[in-house]
């Protein structure tokens, strides 16, 4: 067996998870007392799983950044969350939810993790009602739910345009019921800069103090890194501000394998770039696309027009307008998938037919659905995210068509993690967003909330008992263990490190020029020769950071450029592994488009003799040259087509 | 709508380095300001010139962006999240000054909220406030189908409203009693009007209420002013509700 042990269970595919759950171990109420789990993160998964371990009777301290737990980026998903519940009658079930999930990801998950997914996601939704979470409902009494990409069935599950809000508040509400009663030991403003090993096993983390700058120690048993996504290493984002790769990249550093790293999704309706002072992107809901019409004009000389400000949308007839997604996909429409509506949108864009000033928007337009639903309706389905689209643009999108275009959002690939969710380093779990596990090359919306939910709530409780049942004689960690001083002392150096620099630039300043890299050559479409430069550049980029950034303010005090600073030093390294994997797989599949790998009509071509495997990346030191290990999928439930949803 | 530059303005801030020391404003000057950056983009932007200066850049919360984590927390001209309505900090524009303009920017002013640095507060006052009852106990697994109790539209719909508080306590830094009221009744409003929160409602307004006025706010004197600088329209019949949440469980003693 390789080193690669992915422990998926034998059997059924409907039985596996029922034989994993009978077959692996379980600890005694008493030794829970005992037992201590670090969680670190505290968004859908990470305060999902907290709580829940905390019920179960293990002893929980949870980590954040934020100010409050309740602030993680889970908060700002706003259409919906996937369940197999089939309350809409129209054929949905586990299997076609498994089916759906497997055929988004473009054939790139584990078919056994997948269907866990889709299995629990009933007992998701059940259980946020019984938590008092206002979901969206139909007038007599029961759930509402709506459609959403890459799906034929209604089975996303709401809470206006606020779910992922929802959903965290809670989580959030049964984390605090826990801290109140003891059993969780909450640490905000608190960043995980290193994970401890003793003997092989992870025994606790390393943390910074955000608002005193003291370095301090953490010991547990058991350690899960919940910390979502790295989208923000493209500097420009659907991200928060201080979202970050860096808690998964220290693990990543002690050993834990980090997976298909290039396989990011880039959303296709935010909010396009305006100017060059911009910080941060806007995303505005999938669900828009239920009613919205994508268009670009036909003609390229309106497109001209509207980019010099001459016309505007409404000027343009009928028959001069391209309903690209219509016209090349008419079975799904626009409600194809993020990764081929995200294309499809570059591709007029770069053939000359955008409509901002800059020639990078499509027009998403709800003239058609207003017609024919009246816009109370429309006010009712989408209202906030009008107000907001307005707030920010200035345009009222009842009368105006919006203008969107695709930018980065989520991240599929992350910590390598066998069925039980445990990272190559014993006793140090990952979850959520942070995995590799779920999505494969593309994730479909509304599933990035169930199954942050499905591994806090349904999955980690379970099998981290398996790990831990072999943990009761061992005692409390001691945080006098020479692992953790040594590791303490690399933190502060590090941080002494890049403090003392005392250059010229600012980090932003270097995260810009890191993030036009990204997007340039390791965005939307990748080839060899462009990803080849940007390994050159990122190196080059991160030798100018460490000879030239300027931190100022001081060591021992809230300092938001050193946090910045300490989270960019891995984005380096993070965008060049990204860079290393996007080059070692020469296939396009979901997200990752590579030129060289297309079809005759342009659609991203897999390549299955070839590239079925997960890519598990091994750190081999810095400045050396990562190892890759090949986890191969094997699929005996679905067979591999070319995904196609025209 | 097409942006504009803002060539010149000027910005007031209160600058503050630590919770014991003592605070002053400061002002900076700041150049072409595009109208479509957002209130954030431009202290980022000014934040990078102070940096380049050599002066330490003004420390503010901020995550998502979004207007929807209510991290962001600025008292801007003498309004919490600044000169609009229904937004919050990050989602203000530039749009709304004017060139030339003092923007003066100051911390939430709350005894409940002492400030950590320059802008930053601290709201863990809020953090137990919720933690003395803010959820329904209930423990993961073993609970009924979802559809099992139907809830009627407007009960679900109402309290998705009182659902829609952000945390970001522009309530308290609006009201002159730095009353926590609304954020509170929120809280008990979107779990009572549920049947699933309506078990332990009467217990929840208790223990809530009594954490609240244990941490320093003040009481509700109906001025009015948080609903109406709140970035997500909670209604005040939320204190109401609470009210009358409060009475029942007092007399119900």
């Amino acid at each position: 067996m390789s080193i690669l042990e992915s422990k998926i269970p034998a059997g059924a595919l409907a039985e596996k998870w029922n034989i994993h759950k009978a077959a692996i171990k379980v600890v005694s109420p008493a030794n829970k007392r005992k037992l201590e789990i670090i969680v670190v993160g505290t968004g859908l998964g990470g305060a999902s799983a907290a709580a829940s371990l905390a019920e179960l009777g293990y002893k929980v301290k949870s980590f954040c950044y934020q100010d409050s737990p309740r602030r993680a980026h889970s908060i700002a998903a706003q259409g919906g969350i996937n369940a197999a519940k089939n309350y809409q009658n129209d054929n949905d079930s586990v299997y076609r939810l498994f089916y759906d999930t497997i055929k988004g990801g473009d054939y790139r998950s584990r078919e056994a993790n997948v269907y866990r997914l889709a299995e629990v996601s009933p007992n998701i939704i059940d259980q946020c009602v019984a938590q008092g979470v206002p979901f969206g409902r139909e007038y007599g009494g029961l759930l509402g739910n709506r459609s959403f990409g890459g799906v034929l069935v209604s089975r996303t599950f709401y809470a206006r345009g606020q779910t992922g809000q929802q959903l965290l508040i809670g989580a959030y509400q049964a984390l605090n019921r826990q801290i109140s009663k003891g059993n969780v030991e909450i640490h905000s403003r608190s960043e995980m800069l290193d994970v401890i090993k003793i003997d092989g096993k992870a025994r606790g983390i390393i943390v910074r103090d955000l608002v005193t700058g003291e370095i301090k120690r953490h010991g547990a048993h058991a350690v899960v890194v919940a910390t979502g996504g790295y989208g923000n290493v493209f500097f420009l984002s659907t991200n928060a501000m201080g979202s970050n790769g860096s808690a998964a990249w220290q693990c990543y550093k002690k050993g834990a394998f980090m997976s298909n790293p290039c396989f990011v999704q880039i959303h296709p309706t935010c909010i396009p770039v305006h100017g060059d002072q911009q910080s941060k992107l806007t995303l505005m809901s999938e669900s828009l696309r239920n009613d919205g019409r994508i268009w670009v004009p036909r003609k390229k000389e309106d497109a001209e027009k509207l980019q010099k400000g001459e016309i505007s949308a409404n000027d343009i007839p009928e028959d001069d307008r391209d309903f690209y997604l219509e016209r090349r996909y008419p079975s799904y429409g626009n409600l194809v998938p993020r990764d081929v509506a995200s294309r499809a949108a570059k591709e007029r864009c770069d053939a000359g037919y955008g409509v901002n000033s800059e020639g990078k928007a499509v027009f998403l337009d709800f003239k058609y659905s207003i017609e024919r639903l009246g816009k109370d309706v429309i006010t009712a389905r989408y209202g906030n995210l009008f107000q907001m689209y307005e707030k920010i643009t200035d345009v009222n999108p009842y009368k105006n068509p919006m203008m969107i275009y695709p930018a980065i959002h989520y991240s599929m690939g992350g910590t390598w993690v066998d069925y039980n969710l445990m990272t190559s380093v014993p006793g140090l779990y990952s979850i959520g967003e942070a995995n590799f596990s779920d999505h494969g090359a593309n994730r479909l919306g509304a599933s990035a909330l169930m199954q942050g939910l499905a591994d806090g709530y349904f999955v980690l409780p379970y099998t981290i008992g398996d790990y831990l049942a072999d943990e009761i004689m061992t005692p409390k960690i001691d945080t006098n263990a020479p692992e953790f001083e040594d590791a303490e002392k690399e933190v502060t150096e590090r941080l002494n490190k890049l403090f003392n620099i005392k250059g010229t630039k600012t980090v932003d300043h270097f995260h810009k020029k890191l993030g036009h890299v990204m997007w340039e050559y390791v965005g939307m479409a990748r080839n060899k020769e462009g990803l080849e430069k940007a390994i050159a550049e990122i190196q080059q980029i991160r030798t100018d950071f460490w000879n030239d950034v300027k931190i100022p303010g001081e060591m021992s005090n809230l300092n938001p450029e050193l946090e910045k600073a300490s989270r960019i030093a891995d984005f380096f390294d993070i965008g060049e592994l990204m860079a290393r994997d996007a080059l070692d797989r020469n296939e396009s599949c979901g997200g990752h488009f590579r030129e060289e790998s297309v079809t005759e009509d342009g659609e991203a071509k897999r390549d299955d003799e070839k590239f079925t495997y997960v890519s598990c990346w091994e750190y081999k030191g810095e400045g050396e040259k990562p190892e890759l290990h090949k986890e191969d999928l094997v699929f005996e439930n679905v067979k591999l087509t070319q995904r196609s949803y025209k | 709508m097409a942006d504009k530059i803002l060539k010149k303005l000027k910005i007031k801030v209160w600058r503050q380095n630590n919770a014991s020391a003592k605070g002053k404003f400061e002002t900076y000057p700041i150049e072409n300001v595009s109208t479509g950056s957002s209130f954030l983009e431009m202290m980022d932007i000014l934040n990078n010139d102070l940096i380049e200066k050599g002066i330490d850049p003004i420390a503010y919360d901020h995550d998502c962006r979004e207007g929807i984590c209510g991290t962001c927390s600025l008292y801007i001209n003498g309004r919490p999240h600044g000169p609009d309505t229904e937004v919050t900090t990050c989602q203000l524009h530039m749009r709304k000054f004017k060139d030339g303009e003092t923007i003066v920017i100051e911390p939430w002013r709350a005894a409940a909220f002492p400030v950590i640095k320059d802008l930053i507060v601290d709201r863990t006052a809020f953090e137990k406030i919720l933690q003395a009852g803010g959820f329904v106990s209930v423990n993961t697994g073993g609970v009924p189908d979802a559809n099992s109790i139907p809830i009627a539209y407007e009960d679900a719909e109402e309290s998705m409203d009182a659902a829609s508080c952000i945390g970001c306590g522009a309530c308290v830094a609006a009201c002159k009693n730095s009353s926590a009221m609304l954020f509170v009744s929120a809280k008990v409003s979107h779990l009572a009007k549920l049947p699933q929160g309506k078990v332990e409602a009467k217990k929840r307004a208790r223990n809530m209420v009594s954490k609240m006025d244990e941490l320093g706010f003040g009481g509700c004197t109906n001025t009015q002013a948080c609903e109406a600088e709140c970035p997500k329209s909670i209604s005040i019949t939320n204190i109401a509700r609470l009210n009358r949440e409060y009475l029942v469980a007092r007399m119900s003693e």
